[in-house]
């Protein structure tokens, strides 16, 4: 690829800028819509931007004996990690930084935020702020083993690493949401516990915890964690429509090249804000779980069905895709 | 993990209101808890004994701002039980279907609090929406939203007209759907069950031995309402019954409170049906008899008991008011010894707390097993010496 146009790719379309405006978007997508199903007005389209430059602006508290350092630089490594993770998504055709294992990246840098959540809690020095990291590594251990293996049956099957190749193989085959229902519910559970949304808000649990590893955040870091959020709820939700939607990819060629990265673009707009409505519902529709409920359910239901998933892929492998 | 002290107030997003936990916990479970109450002392009984039968009125309104129909009530009932005067029924009947109607919004709240506290938004947003249905039908009747204003020593202060009978009853059915469909969701949405069963479990015994009261009592199993066992207003004529739950933990006293908003409904239905005619007050004399009354009556959070001592003046010599808070805080802290460190907020509001209501001062001597007085500067010097010791907590 031309190096013009790969700077081009990374930072402005469908790179930095747009995932930016996206990710703003799709945080007032989902406030709008649970505000809706709540009875109340909810916030104006550009009210999360609003809240950022406004939270930027703010004056940043240094809470006494913190590692100052530590404490700047740890959001905008959360921040790096998320935004660096929807580069390798397909967005409107195959991620020219595509490569064997870009899977495992993703899930990998995906990861990251939580990880430098319960650092920010430790570092806090606030008893609430370590309550809630804690929580937050506590409830990484229970959620993640069945999201990784919700994300590896497709991969399995694919016979690929890549996640633009899984997109590829669902393009001549099947979605795998329709081929894995199963590993489709346990990565959307997985997905909205990776983003501590209701009912998996454990460690940020207002009522018990104020705010848990948020609680001395302040002014920009504030602002950038909240970013971070965003970002990964926008590469969270590219990486599910990828992997069991079929991404932007459609199963018959469309010519000319502009037409088809239109339709790609559009085919993930609506697939990205379809399951964001789903996470969205999810919130809305429950309330707080506690953490040895979720440490119940994880490891009992949801670990299960996923390895339930796994295997039924390894029979299909077998006597299916392989004949 | 090590023992760790997490302070739970006297600020902190799940209080309304300051009081302040010391909570123990190892790892997530509690192991000792340390209740620490009384943050907002305002001095209510002192000021009452300073100001005359109609003037102490709105006063005592203002003790709580949810059960404000419930402190004049039990008051008034006690002056007028002083003076030994009858009251009109027809004054009778509007006191109790604003009393039901009081009732019913406090519950409303206390459902959409409970869901707040375990997080589920959306019943709190549901339930407070309802809940204006039943201000508006207290704006219409009284004139006020929160402070209704309704009550006065021989009666009430405004009559219901055809036309506010007529718009209330008409608010009725759309309020009946409503808590008919929260009734189905408290035992079908899977997240509250999880939060509620099991929870803050309290036995028929350690009800009893506690003293617990109201909604929190009855969800043990301890038939006790003052409406039926010392019935006054209007609750012996209307049809209604006690609701009890066997549960003993949250989700019993979600289910006592919501059947009482269905009784609640039916009553004020009744109520505004069969509104006998005739006058709304009767003239009281100025001054109350020497006498002592205990008056009893079943406010929204349980058994509220204002002692009053009358002595032929314009003034009561001694008020004390016994809010139903006091009664249900200990079981709170037996209740939360084993819990989750994640269930305190629940367990918490699950006796609907009023805090500012309970906050009285006694000196005790432990020693000599006396009591004594404070002045208003050494009060002061107190208070400042306790806040200092205590780092501001």
């Amino acid at each position: 690829m031309d190096p013009l146009l790969l700077a081009v790719y990374v930072l402005v379309f469908p790179g930095f800028l747009f995932l930016l405006a996206y990710a703003f978007f799709l945080q007032f997508v989902d406030r709008k819509v649970a505000a809706r199903m709540q009875n109340r007005v909810g916030p104006p389209l550009l009210q999360p931007f609003a809240d950022f430059i406004k939270m930027l602006g703010k004056e940043v508290i240094d809470v006494k004996g913190i590692d100052r350092k530590a404490f700047d630089f740890a959001p905008i490594l959360a921040l790096a990690a998320a935004m660096t993770a929807f580069l390798y998504v397909p967005v409107v055709g195959n991620s020219p930084l595509a490569f064997e294992g870009d899977l495992v990246l993703v899930l990998y840098l995906l990861t990251l935020p939580t990880v430098i959540l319960f650092v920010l809690g430790w570092l806090s020095r606030n008893v609430f702020a370590t309550v809630g990291g804690v929580r937050a590594v506590t409830q990484l251990f229970i959620y993640e083993v069945p999201f990784f293996l919700a994300l590896l049956a497709p991969a399995l099957m694919a016979g690929t690493w890549s996640i633009s190749e899984i997109v590829a193989w669902q393009q001549t085959h099947l979605w795998f949401a329709i081929l894995q229902p199963i590993g489709f519910v346990v990565a959307i559970i997985g997905l909205q516990a990776k983003l501590e949304r209701t009912p998996f808000d454990i460690p940020e649990a207002e009522t018990e915890i104020v705010a848990g590893p948020w609680t001395e955040l302040t002014g920009r870091r504030l602002a950038l964690m909240h970013l971070t959020l965003d970002v990964s709820l926008v590469a969270g939700s590219a990486l599910v429509a990828a992997l069991f939607l079929g991404g932007p990819m459609v199963p018959w060629a469309i010519t000319p090249d502009w037409l088809r990265w239109i339709v790609g673009f559009a085919l993930f707009l609506a697939k990205t804000l379809g399951v964001l409505l789903v996470l969205a519902s999810i919130k809305v529709a429950t309330g707080r779980i506690r953490l040895d409920q979720l440490n119940d359910i994880g490891w009992k239901y949801l670990a299960t069905a996923a390895i339930v998933q796994v295997a039924l892929v390894l029979v299909m492998n077998y006597w299916w895709v392989s004949a | 993990m090590p023992e760790v002290e997490v302070p739970i107030g006297p600020h902190h997003p799940a209080l309304k209101e300051p009081v302040s936990f010391k909570v123990i916990a190892d790892g997530e479970s509690i192991v000792r808890l340390e209740l620490d109450v009384s943050y907002n002392h305002r001095g209510i009984e002192k000021a009452a004994e300073a100001r005359d039968f109609v003037r102490v009125v709105p006063m005592l309104e203002r003790v709580c701002g949810i059960c404000s129909h419930s402190h004049t009530t039990v008051f008034v009932k006690g002056i007028e039980e002083a003076m030994k005067l009858t009251i009109p029924p027809r004054a009778q009947y509007i006191r109790t279907i604003v009393a039901e109607l009081e009732r019913m919004h406090s519950h409303l709240l206390w459902l959409g609090v409970a869901a707040h506290e375990i997080g589920f938004n959306t019943l709190f947003m549901w339930t407070w929406r309802d809940r204006e249905a039943v201000q508006d039908m207290l704006e219409e009747m009284t004139g006020n939203r929160v402070n209704y204003g309704t009550n006065e020593v021989g009666g009430v202060r405004r009559d219901l007209t055809p036309d506010v009978i007529q718009a209330a009853l008409k608010r009725l059915p759309t309020l009946e759907d409503r808590i008919a469909k929260y009734a189905n969701m408290v035992n079908r949405e899977e997240t509250m069950l999880l939060r509620f069963k099991g929870v803050g479990k309290l036995t028929k015994d350690e009800a009893l031995k506690y003293g617990t009261v109201g909604p929190t009592a009855r969800a043990s199993g301890v038939d006790y309402d003052i409406r039926k066992d010392d019935p006054y207003l209007a609750y012996a004529e209307v049809p209604w019954k006690v609701i009890t739950d066997d549960h003993g933990d949250v989700y019993g006293r979600t289910l006592v409170r919501i059947g009482e908003l269905q009784q609640s409904l039916n009553m004020v239905r009744y109520g505004l049906e069969h509104l006998p005619a005739g006058p709304i007050r009767t003239a009281p004399p100025r001054a109350a008899p020497k006498a002592e009354v205990l008056s009893r009556y079943e406010a929204p959070r349980g058994e509220l008991v204002h002692f009053i001592r009358t002595n032929n003046t314009d003034k009561v010599e001694r008020l004390d008011i016994r809010t139903p808070t006091l009664a249900n805080w200990t079981s709170v802290a037996v209740s939360l010894v084993g819990q989750n460190l994640a269930d305190i907020p629940v367990v918490v509001a699950a006796i609907d707390p009023c805090l500012s209501c309970t906050s009285r001062i006694t000196i005790v001597n432990p020693k000599g097993r006396t009591t004594g007085e404070m002045t208003w500067d050494e009060l002061r010097d107190h208070g400042i010496r306790f806040y200092r010791r205590k780092g501001g907590f």
